[in-house]
C-alpha cells in the first residue's frame, strides 16, 4: 500500500501538483490520467523518489519513502520514466541484468541469471537478448526496459507513459505483460497513461489530475462515465459499453 | 575479437613503446640516460592512465561523449592558480617555493573548486548536470580571461615563468613530484575502487541509477572529486593537455563498444600510455625537441574532435 498525502510540488512559483492525496492499492492496476501539463508524470515521479517533494509525504507499507535505504528501496519499488534515450551500447540481456543490481552490486550468481532468463522469457525477447538496444524498434526497445524491471522484482512496479510512441499493436502486448503480472506476480502496478480506452480496459483503479489537483478518484467503474470525463478533460465523451468493456468515443 | 583480447593487445602496445621509449638509441652512457628517461617514462604513464580515468568517468557522469574535465574549467583554474600566485607574490615565489607544498596546494585548491562547483548548483533543486557543465564552460572562460589579464600586466621575465607552467612538455617533468603525485593518484584509485561498480549503472542515466538503488547526488560528487584529483595531479606534472582526454575515452569506446567500465577504463589507460609515448617518441627522434608534444596531441585531437561533432551531428 502506497499512502501519498497532501503532496505537492512548484516550479518557478507555479504549483504544478497542488496538495493531491492518493491510495495505491497492493495487487491492482492503477492509472493516472489527465490532460497534459495535469501533473501527472511530476507525481509518479516524488512518489517514485525521483524528484524530491515541496510539501506532503508519501508512505511505502507505513514507512516515509525518502527515509528508506537507497538499495533496500531499489528491492521493493521500480520506477520507468518516459524518455529512455541511451547512449551506450548494451545489449538487451546486459540491460535486463542491471535489473539485478540492487541485489548483486553487480556479481550475477546462478539464482539471478535464472531470475533474467524468465524475465527475457516473460517479454518474448529471447530472440533479441543478444541485439543492441539501439538496433531495436521502440516497441521491443519497451519490452527489454519492461524485463528489466521484472528482473528487478519489486512489489511496486511505477511506470511514466509506458505505451508512448508505441503502436496500437505493441500497446497491447504492453498492458497485457502489466495485467498478467498484477494478476499471476501479484505486483501492483502504477502507470500515468494518455489512451483513456487503454485505461478503461486494463486498470481497476484510476486517479483523475487536473491543474496539479486530484478532481476525481475511483474503480473503473466509477471513473468511466460521461460526466467524470467531460470534467477532467474539458471536453464531451461518449461512454459505450461494448463487449463489456467501456469503450468511450470522443473522435468527433 | 573478445574484449579480452583486445585488452591484452593494447596493453602489449602500451609495453611497446615503453621499451621504445626508454630503450630506442640509448647510447653509450646508458648508466646515465636510463633513469632519466625511466623517469621520465614514469611521469607519462602516469599523466596519461589519470588523464583517460578521469575523462572515461567524466563522460559516464554526462553521459556524453565530447565533453572532458578541462571543459568545465579544470584546466583553466591550474593556469590561473598559477599566474595568480606569480602576480601577487612575484615570480620569485614560485620558483623558491617548496616544490611539494605547491603541489599539494594546487591540488587542494582544484578539489575544493569542485566541490564548491558540485554544491553551489546541486544544492539548488531542479538544476542537472547540464546546467552543471554550463556554469563550468563559463567559468573556464572566466578563469582563463582573468589569466589573460594578470599576464598581460606582470613583468615579461616573470611571464615566462608563467609560461613554462601553463604548456604540457614532458622535457621539463617536475620530477619531485613524481612519488607524491604517484601517492596521491594511488589514494585516489583506491577510493575510486570503492564506486566503480557503480560507473556502470551510471552509464545508463540519472534516472535508471536512482531506480537501481544508487545515491546518485552522493555518488557523483564523490566521483567528481575523484576527477578533479586526478586532474590535478596530471596538470601538475606536465601542464594542460586539453584534446588527450577525449582521443583516448572516444577510442576505448570505439575499440571496446561496450559501456562495461572494467574494459573502457584500462583500454583507455593503455591508448593514452600509448599514444604519449610514442608522440614524445616522435617529439625527441625525429622533431628533435622543435616541438612539445601538446602540440602534436592538440593537432590530432583537434581533427578528431572536429570528426566525431560531424560524425554524431545526429546522434545526440
Amino acid at each position: 500500500m502506497v499512502n501519498v498525502n497532501n503532496v505537492s510540488k512548484t516550479y518557478q512559483e507555479v504549483k504544478v501538483v497542488d496538495g493531491v492525496s492518493v491510495h495505491i492499492k497492493k495487487g491492482k492496476i492503477t492509472s493516472f490520467i489527465g490532460s497534459n501539463g495535469a501533473g501527472k508524470s511530476t507525481l509518479l515521479s516524488m512518489v517514485s523518489r525521483l524528484i524530491p517533494k515541496d510539501e506532503g509525504s508519501v508512505l511505502l507499507d507505513g514507512e516515509e519513502i525518502t527515509s528508506y535505504d537507497n538499495r533496500e528501496l531499489a528491492k521493493r519499488l521500480s520506477v520507468l520514466k518516459q524518455s529512455n534515450n541511451i547512449k551506450v551500447r548494451i545489449t538487451v540481456r546486459e540491460l535486463v541484468s542491471f535489473g539485478r543490481f540492487p541485489y548483486t552490486q553487480g556479481k550475477l550468481k546462478d539464482e539471478d541469471k535464472k531470475l533474467i532468463d524468465e524475465s527475457i522469457h516473460y517479454m518474448n525477447l529471447e530472440a533479441f537478448e543478444d541485439r543492441f538496444l539501439d538496433e531495436l524498434s521502440g516497441g521491443q526497445k519497451q519490452r527489454a526496459y519492461i524485463a528489466m524491471v521484472i528482473a528487478q522484482d519489486t512489489d511496486y512496479i511505477l511506470l511514466d507513459e509506458p505505451l508512448n510512441n508505441l503502436d496500437m499493436k505493441h500497446s497491447k502486448q504492453i498492458m497485457k505483460a502489466l495485467r498478467r503480472m498484477v494478476d499471476e506476480l501479484g505486483k501492483t502496478v502504477v502507470i500515468v497513461i494518455h489512451d483513456i480506452n487503454f485505461a478503461s480496459c486494463y486498470s481497476d483503479h484510476i486517479v483523475a489530475l487536473k491543474d496539479g489537483k486530484c478532481v476525481y478518484e475511483g474503480t473503473t467503474e466509477e471513473m468511466i462515465s460521461n460526466d467524470v470525463l467531460r470534467e477532467v478533460y474539458d471536453m464531451e465523451f461518449n461512454v459505450c459499453k461494448i463487449d463489456g468493456n467501456r469503450i468511450c468515443v470522443f473522435f468527433t | 575479437m573478445g574484449y579480452n583480447k583486445k585488452l591484452v593487445l593494447l596493453l602489449s602496445l602500451s609495453v611497446l613503446s615503453i621499451v621504445l621509449f626508454v630503450f630506442w638509441d640509448i647510447g653509450e652512457y646508458w648508466d646515465y640516460a636510463l633513469p632519466r628517461r625511466l623517469e621520465k617514462a614514469w611521469a607519462i604513464v602516469m599523466t596519461g592512465a589519470a588523464i583517460a580515468t578521469s575523462t572515461v568517468i567524466f563522460q559516464t557522469i554526462t553521459n556524453n561523449r565530447i565533453l572532458t574535465p578541462s571543459l568545465i574549467g579544470f584546466d583553466s583554474l591550474y593556469v590561473l592558480l598559477q599566474t595568480a600566485i606569480v602576480f601577487f607574490l612575484g615570480g620569485g615565489t614560485l620558483v623558491m617555493m617548496n616544490n611539494q607544498f605547491h603541489f599539494l596546494l594546487s591540488v587542494g585548491l582544484m578539489v575544493v573548486f569542485a566541490l564548491l562547483l558540485f554544491l553551489f548548483i546541486f544544492k539548488r533543486e531542479g538544476k542537472n548536470i547540464y546546467f552543471l557543465l554550463l556554469i563550468g564552460i563559463i567559468l573556464g572562460t572566466f578563469f582563463s580571461s582573468i589569466s589573460d589579464f594578470l599576464q598581460v600586466l606582470i613583468d615579461p621575465n616573470e611571464f615566462l615563468i608563467v609560461q613554462d607552467a601553463m604548456f604540457a612538455s614532458f622535457n621539463n617533468t617536475n620530477t619531485e613530484l613524481l612519488l607524491l603525485g604517484g601517492v596521491l593518484l594511488l589514494c585516489a584509485t583506491l577510493y575510486l575502487l570503492r564506486y566503480a561498480k557503480y560507473l556502470d549503472v551510471l552509464s545508463l542515466g540519472k534516472e535508471e541509477a536512482v531506480n537501481l538503488g544508487v545515491d546518485y547526488d552522493g555518488v557523483v560528487k564523490r566521483l567528481l572529486g575523484i576527477i578533479a584529483v586526478y586532474v590535478a595531479v596530471a596538470t601538475a606534472l606536465v601542464g594542460p593537455i586539453t584534446f588527450l582526454g577525449l582521443i583516448v575515452a572516444n577510442v576505448a569506446h570505439e575499440v571496446f563498444k561496450t559501456y562495461r567500465h572494467n574494459y573502457l577504463i584500462p583500454g583507455a589507460i593503455f591508448v593514452s600510455i600509448f599514444s604519449l609515448l610514442t608522440g614524445q617518441w616522435f617529439v625527441e627522434h625525429i622533431f628533435t625537441f622543435s616541438t612539445t608534444i601538446s602540440v602534436i596531441i592538440n593537432f590530432i585531437g583537434g581533427i578528431y574532435f572536429i570528426y566525431l561533432l560531424i560524425k554524431e551531428n545526429d546522434a545526440w
